[in-house]
């Protein structure tokens, strides 16, 4: 049986995804650059055929709330939505992981602040590993590099979040969102039962069986002493992932004399840039992290002692760098090269920017 | 006859209901929470539906609703019930979803979340509790209360050519085609508690015959924020409140 192998854009393999992994909510509100997740989902119609339900909210508040007490079921339940409306999510999230919720929520980033411009960003970093809501808590997050990872990460995504009981973000920009690629969906699987969800999240809010006490979901404890604790627990796990969880991919580091840092779209850039150093004699790497948190930080220690310098290369005014030099402790030069305001950088320019910056 | 004659399942006329658990409630004596608790518990229980039920928690004094009652329970941001109940009832068609909200959280800071999910007909049931103040963070002004009444934020009273009358946002739900039930009640009599439980029942069987959205606004006291005895505010609620939140069902399909 030969492959099936479609064509799609990013944003459109999410979609697809989603029902072929058995979802069982989308909930999302219309914003640029990602509105075809929510327009192929409804031309697609999965409730006729899954069950899956899609629902248009009033905002990208009332959408993350829905994915909220969707979660709280047990379901697979994702929204999407790009910068500015992810700003909106903040709280949602931040209540997700204190009532330790899995959940899926798609960041197809745009440059801001503030409303911004439509076009690409990667400068919601910060927001997005560092907090972005209130409290000590982490967003598993994954930066997909083509539409098929697009398309993978979905069922990475919701397997890890249900795997820790945490949020999980897919951090990706405008460029691999309306970018079209080949892609190989994932297979069909079909939506849980009830019963299989009662066995798989014995917390979920389902109705209380006689077998037991009733399922409280919440982020609410106004004992300092137990709400330590429950920090404590979250801290514990954040461990774990972090030891656990670590995904990144490495090109050309071997004989690497510099190394550059990259994820998502910014990534795709510099493989050209390894191409053009190649030409003019210079043995230049890629370290790209796949998980933006937990973070790769072992594996850039680990070459901070083998290449003489570092650049990141962002789509923002140099985020990633912050922990690109955490890992590297001071040991070689880390530079940064970005363009903002929805600039996407060249290969040439990322070259020009190592040679300046790091090489000279 | 002694008192072990007396004590027998015939003689019974009156009984906690059993989904009502003993954790001691925070609730302030005199505040009709309890009451409207313990309603929700008699018709989940005269229902049967125990194992189908799922109740989503406010933020503000019933922020705890879900220690009292022996159901599943979800705790919704401030304001966000409504949303919250769309998706857990849309997942689970079958089951019965109601929000328990007070007039901050469904009339100031959710007042986008009721609209819509009213709007859309979600099969969902609100127990709305309209006390005209903020109880849990000590007294402040609500969208609900009353012209000329002194909270901790009208210190003067609510001047409403600043602040505007108080929101009927009854009234509001009660014109969208979405919504099947909007009646306001009280339970500051025995009388009314009958008539507040009935229409409790008729939302929750309404939403298992997907029939939209029902709301119920309890029309409360808050007698510790109001500064009264809980017999005062009962007064004063009648006197002051009924006036501009009247009694008696404004939609009822």
């Amino acid at each position: 049986m030969s492959e099936e192998i479609s064509l799609l854009k990013g944003n459109e393999a999410i979609a697809y995804s989603a029902i072929r992994y058995g979802v069982d909510g989308y909930f999302g509100y219309p914003i640029t650059p990602q509105s075809e997740i929510i327009e192929t989902l409804m031309e697609a119609a999965p409730w006729k055929t899954t069950g899956m339900v899609v629902l248009q909210a009033e905002s990208e508040l009332a959408a993350i709330n829905m994915v909220y007490g969707g979660a709280a079921c047990g379901k697979y339940a994702m929204t999407s939505s790009s910068s500015p409306g992810i700003s909106l999510k903040q709280e949602g999230i931040s209540y997700m992981a204190g009532a330790e919720l899995p959940g899926l929520i798609v960041n197809v980033q745009r440059g801001g602040p503030g409303l911004g411009t439509i076009q690409p960003s990667q400068a919601d970093y910060f927001q997005t590993v560092k907090g972005g809501g209130h409290g000590d808590y982490r967003l598993i997050t994954l930066a997909p590099n083509s539409v098929q990872e697009m398309a993978d990460f979905v069922g990475l995504g919701f397997d890890l979040a249900f795997k820790y009981r945490n949020p999980a973000m897919i951090l990706t920009d405008g460029v691999i969102g309306q970018m079209m690629e080949k892609v190989k969906l994932p297979e069909y699987q079909r939506r849980r039962t009830e019963q299989e969800i009662r066995q798989q999240c014995p917390w979920a809010t389902l109705g209380k069986t006689p077998d037991r006490a009733p399922n409280i979901i919440t982020s609410l404890e106004l004992d300092s002493a137990v709400m330590e604790k429950n920090n404590e627990r979250f801290q514990a796990k954040y461990r774990e992932i972090e030891k656990a969880e670590v995904r990144y991919e490495l090109v050309n580091c071997e004989k690497a004399d510099y190394i550059l840092v990259a994820f998502g779209s910014a990534a795709r850039i510099c493989l050209k840039t390894i191409e053009f150093a190649g030409n003019e004699g210079i043995n230049v790497g890629l370290i790209r992290p796949i998980t933006l948190w937990p973070f790769p930080s072992k594996i850039i220690r680990d070459y901070a002692d083998r290449v003489k310098g570092m650049l990141t290369v962002e789509l923002n005014a140099g985020q990633m760098v912050e922990d690109v030099r955490l890992a590297v402790n001071g040991k070689i030069a880390v530079e940064h090269y970005g363009r903002l305001g929805g600039i996407v950088p060249t290969p040439d320019g990322v070259l020009e920017a190592l040679k300046e910056k790091i090489i000279n | 006859m002694d008192t072990n004659n007396i004590v027998s399942p015939e003689n019974l006329v009156y009984a906690k209901p059993e989904l009502m658990n003993d954790t001691h409630m925070h609730y302030c004596p005199g505040c009709s929470h309890g009451v409207v608790h313990k309603l929700i518990g008699e018709v989940i229980g005269e229902l049967g539906l125990q194992e189908t039920t799922i109740g989503i928690a406010p933020v503000g004094c019933a922020v705890f609703a879900y220690k009292y009652l022996d159901i599943d329970w979800q705790e919704a941001a401030h304001g966000r019930a409504p949303a919250v109940a769309t998706a857990v009832k849309r997942l689970n068609p079958d089951k019965l979803v109601f929000t328990y909200q007070g007039d901050g959280d469904l009339a100031a800071i959710g007042t986008g979340e009721t609209i819509h999910a009213a709007n859309r007909g979600e099969n969902i049931a609100i127990i709305f509790i309209n006390n005209g103040i903020y109880g849990m963070t000590g007294g402040q002004m609500a969208p609900t209360t009353l012209d000329h009444m002194k909270t901790a934020t009208c210190p003067e009273g609510r001047d409403i050519n600043l602040m505007g009358p108080p929101l009927k946002i009854l009234d509001l739900l009660a014109l969208l085609d979405g919504v099947c039930l909007a009646t306001r009640q009280s339970v500051h009599s025995a009388a009314a508690v009958k008539k507040t439980k009935r229409m409790i029942k008729l939302a929750f069987e309404n939403s298992l015959a997907n029939k939209g959205l029902s709301i119920v606004e309890v029309v409360s006291t808050c007698n510790v924020g109001w500064k009264m005895t809980p017999a005062n505010a009962n007064e004063w609620m009648v006197e002051n409140m009924f006036p501009v939140y009247p009694m008696g069902d404004l939609k009822n399909i």
